[in-house]
């Protein structure tokens, strides 16, 4: 990389038209933004090629063999995905992920959305508020987990004693397969609707104020102008949401694994909780890279569709 | 002017990220380094880390003892302890052999200790004195006449009552002549949900099972090995036998059952009666305020009693192999480590001279001591395979889920049977 040009003492003066020596400084100029815009991005290109990419095309490689982590490497070519297409588990653990997002997204954005909304006002407090609902976001999951298991705990748990007193059924929870799964996605739930709120809130201020104003002079009520002017200005804050939501659901993990270990009887295990034990329990990791792959193929292609299809729903204003 | 401070300014900024960078990137090459080499240029100190998981819950400060005593013996050795628990500890010790951070010295169980000794991970021990082990144990961490491992210890797993609840409901403590109907009766007796009190213990779990199996005369593997046999009359029989205490004289998951120290909690707290663990409870149950005994636990056509023996190993990465084996053979033989287990009661000292085991006798409680070493008269070692985490994971999901009656006995031993057939 060049330090700047010296400024030029004893070059000849160039006239506007003259196009060669132009051309020349053109280059010089744009091999030199090229050079800073590299040297920027090094302190997150470092850290991304030696923590994202180099183990992606490692774990590419390892997906070819049979391997416990301990012994050599031996090489299987594509028994692996062959196995895992035609493991019954491989299937269970997908539809399990499909359902704790679908249980998951629709709530977390309907609930993040009626918090932004009702905390984009003004009054005493606002901050503390917002605050308050964002403080499970950047708590330790494992502290989360652990909280909901207690406070969903079948025998002595805050929320079973509260049904039982007001004479609802307790369920199992989490010692239930049946309701395994929905612990964990109300505990989720909880943990991310601030992170939802937040983005919401900010598509919400950003709105302009004078179609609004404008819709309201017509006559809008609240609801017309909620349905038909806010929603649909917020679409690119909704469809931020949704992406982020739908890839960090496909890779749901820490809650599972704290909350119920994938159990009862795998009824509440996940794509990557199988990832994780084929791995470090059962020393298969050949088989946990290829399930690896399988996940970043269907998260790509589904993020993919997404992408091309937030053009028939998201305004831009 | 200006432009030449820009220019410093710039220089200063680009300089502050390639240090970033190669920081960053001599972060990885640091870690190959042999961690003993700053010290060990400036005084003659080595440091050698030991990774268990044996004294973890309770026995910690014991443990403490013996590496005490060991750095005293030998000055200029320091030993680092690193404590798992058992749960956690084979997933961190793999991820470390992995990536070539494992400590000197790491404790393993029979059941993987062959797969570590196969795959090149541990260093052949020479030089070890022999005729300080029981021979048997000794022979147990050999490989091809190698010794890969040396006897840690052994201990085994009896019944443990407390007395005060058999006494107070007028209920004939076990003894050694107990049969699991007799268990069942007292377990019924003892068992009050009203107060809070229950009868009996026993983890639901594959470790329970393939000794109950054997309690009942059944086989887990076929002689060959090729297939699993456990779903036979014998181990419907045997599993029904713990399957059917859940929720009637022991808790249930609801309950909190097979969460962390559940039952430990339940016993110290005196609401349960019987519990089927093992002898490294000695020392951890030494104040509590009821009084409590041992038998060997109840067989049904037989008796069979669970023995475990770790052992310590040296990894054939360490760098200094001969302090790592000189605390390895200390862990394992010294006086200093047999006074420990006789006085604290954790776990035997795997000495072959059984004249230094008398004081284990001597002291109390237990009163019952002889009953750890009636139990060795008929032991049942655990089915050991090569997808052996897999295989217990199995079981004991599917016995778990004939315990909450998502399954018969049957279903579930079936469908476990076909599963582990499959890891052969």
């Amino acid at each position: 990389m060049s330090t700047a040009p010296a400024p030029a003492l004893g070059r000849p003066i160039t006239e506007p038209g003259q196009p060669r020596p132009k051309r020349a400084n053109a280059r010089r100029r744009g091999l030199r933004t090229l050079g800073w815009a590299l040297l920027f991005l090094l302190p997150s290109a470092i850290p991304l090629t030696a923590f994202t990419l180099v183990p992606m095309i490692s774990s590419a490689w390892v997906s070819l063999h049979d391997w416990n982590l301990i012994s050599p490497m031996e090489w299987v070519g594509l028994e692996n995905y062959r196995e895992l297409l035609a493991d019954p588990r491989t299937r269970d653990v997908f539809a399990n992920t499909a359902t704790y997002i679908l249980g998951y997204l629709p709530l977390v954005y309907i609930g993040g959305l009626g918090l932004a909304l009702a905390l984009n006002r003004a009054m005493a407090g606002i901050a503390f508020l917002r605050g308050a609902y964002f403080l499970p976001v950047v708590t330790s999951w494992v502290v989360v987990a652990l909280v909901w298991q207690w406070l969903l705990s079948p025998s002595n748990g805050l929320v079973n004693t509260v049904l039982g007193a007001i004479g609802l059924p307790e369920p199992g929870w989490w010692t239930d397969p049946a309701w395994a799964m929905p612990s964990i996605i109300l505990a989720s739930v909880w943990k991310d609707l601030g992170f939802v709120m937040v983005i919401l809130l900010a598509g919400l201020q950003a709105l302009p104020q004078e179609v609004l104003e404008a819709a309201r002079v017509d006559g809008a009520g609240a609801w017309r102008r909620f349905w038909h002017i806010t929603l649909p200005l917020l679409s690119p804050s909704t469809f931020f949401v949704v992406v982020i939501s739908l890839i960090n659901g496909f890779q749901v993990f820490d809650q599972v694994n704290v909350m119920t270990g994938g159990g009862p009887a795998g009824a509440s295990q996940v794509v990557v909780g199988q990832i994780y034990d084929l791995t470090f329990r059962y020393g298969r990791a050949g088989d946990a890279s290829a399930l690896s792959w399988l996940l970043f193929a269907l998260v790509l292609v589904i993020t993919a569709i997404q992408i091309r299809g937030q053009r028939r729903w998201v305004t831009y204003a | 002017m200006t432009q030449h401070r820009r220019r410093a300014a710039r220089l200063l900024a680009m300089s502050a990220v390639v240090a970033l960078a190669a920081t960053a990137c001599s972060q990885g090459s640091a870690s190959n380094d042999d961690p003993t080499e700053a010290e060990g240029s400036g005084d003659a100190q080595t440091t050698i880390t030991y990774m268990n998981f044996s004294s973890n819950g309770g026995n910690e400060e014991n443990l403490a003892l013996v590496v005490d005593a060991f750095e005293a013996d030998n000055p200029g050795i320091t030993v680092d302890v690193e404590t798992f628990p058992y749960d956690d500890y084979f997933t961190v010790l793999q991820t470390a052999v992995a990536g070539g951070t494992e400590a000197d010295v790491f404790e393993l169980n029979y059941e993987n200790f062959v797969t570590y000794a196969l795959n090149g991970s541990l260093a052949p021990l020479e030089g070890v004195d022999e005729a300080a082990y029981k021979p048997s144990l000794l022979e147990a961490f050999q490989v091809d006449g190698t010794q890969f491992g040396l006897p840690e210890s052994f201990s085994n797993v009896v019944l443990f009552y407390n007395a005060d609840l058999f006494e107070a409901a007028g209920v004939e403590p076990p003894t050694a002549d107990w049969t699991w109907a007799d268990e069942r009766a007292a377990a019924e007796a003892l068992t009050d949900t009203a107060a809070g009190t229950w009868g009996d213990y026993q983890p639901i779990s594959f470790h329970e099972f393939y000794k109950v199996l054997a309690q009942n005369g059944g086989e887990f593997l076929s002689e060959d090995r090729t297939e699993a046999t456990f779903a036979s009359p014998e181990g419907i029989e045997a599993a029904e036998w713990l399957v059917e205490k859940s929720g009637t004289v022991m808790p249930t998951t609801a309950d909190g059952a097979g969460t962390p120290d559940f039952d430990t909690n339940l016993f110290t707290s005196g609401q349960l009666a019987m519990w089927h663990t093992g002898i490294w409870m000695f020392g951890p149950l030494a104040d509590v305020d009821f009084a409590w005994d041992i038998a060997v636990e109840p067989g049904n056509t037989e008796n069979a009693s669970a023995m475990f023996s770790n052992t310590a190993v040296v990894s054939a990465r360490s760098a200094n192999t001969e302090a790592a084996q000189a605390w390895a053979e200390y862990l394992t033989s010294s006086e200093a480590m047999v006074q420990m287990r006789l006085d604290t009661g954790w776990e035997l000292p795997p000495v072959a001279d059984e004249s230094l085991l008398a004081p284990y006798l001597e002291q109390t409680p237990p009163a019952n001591r002889q009953a750890v070493f009636d139990s060795l008269d008929a032991i049942v070692l655990p089915p050991a395979i090569e997808s052996q985490t897999e295989m217990q994971d199995i079981v004991t999901e599917e016995l778990t889920e004939a315990a909450a009656g998502r399954k018969t006995v049957e279903e579930a031993l079936t469908s476990a049977q076909e599963r582990v057939t499959a890891l052969l």
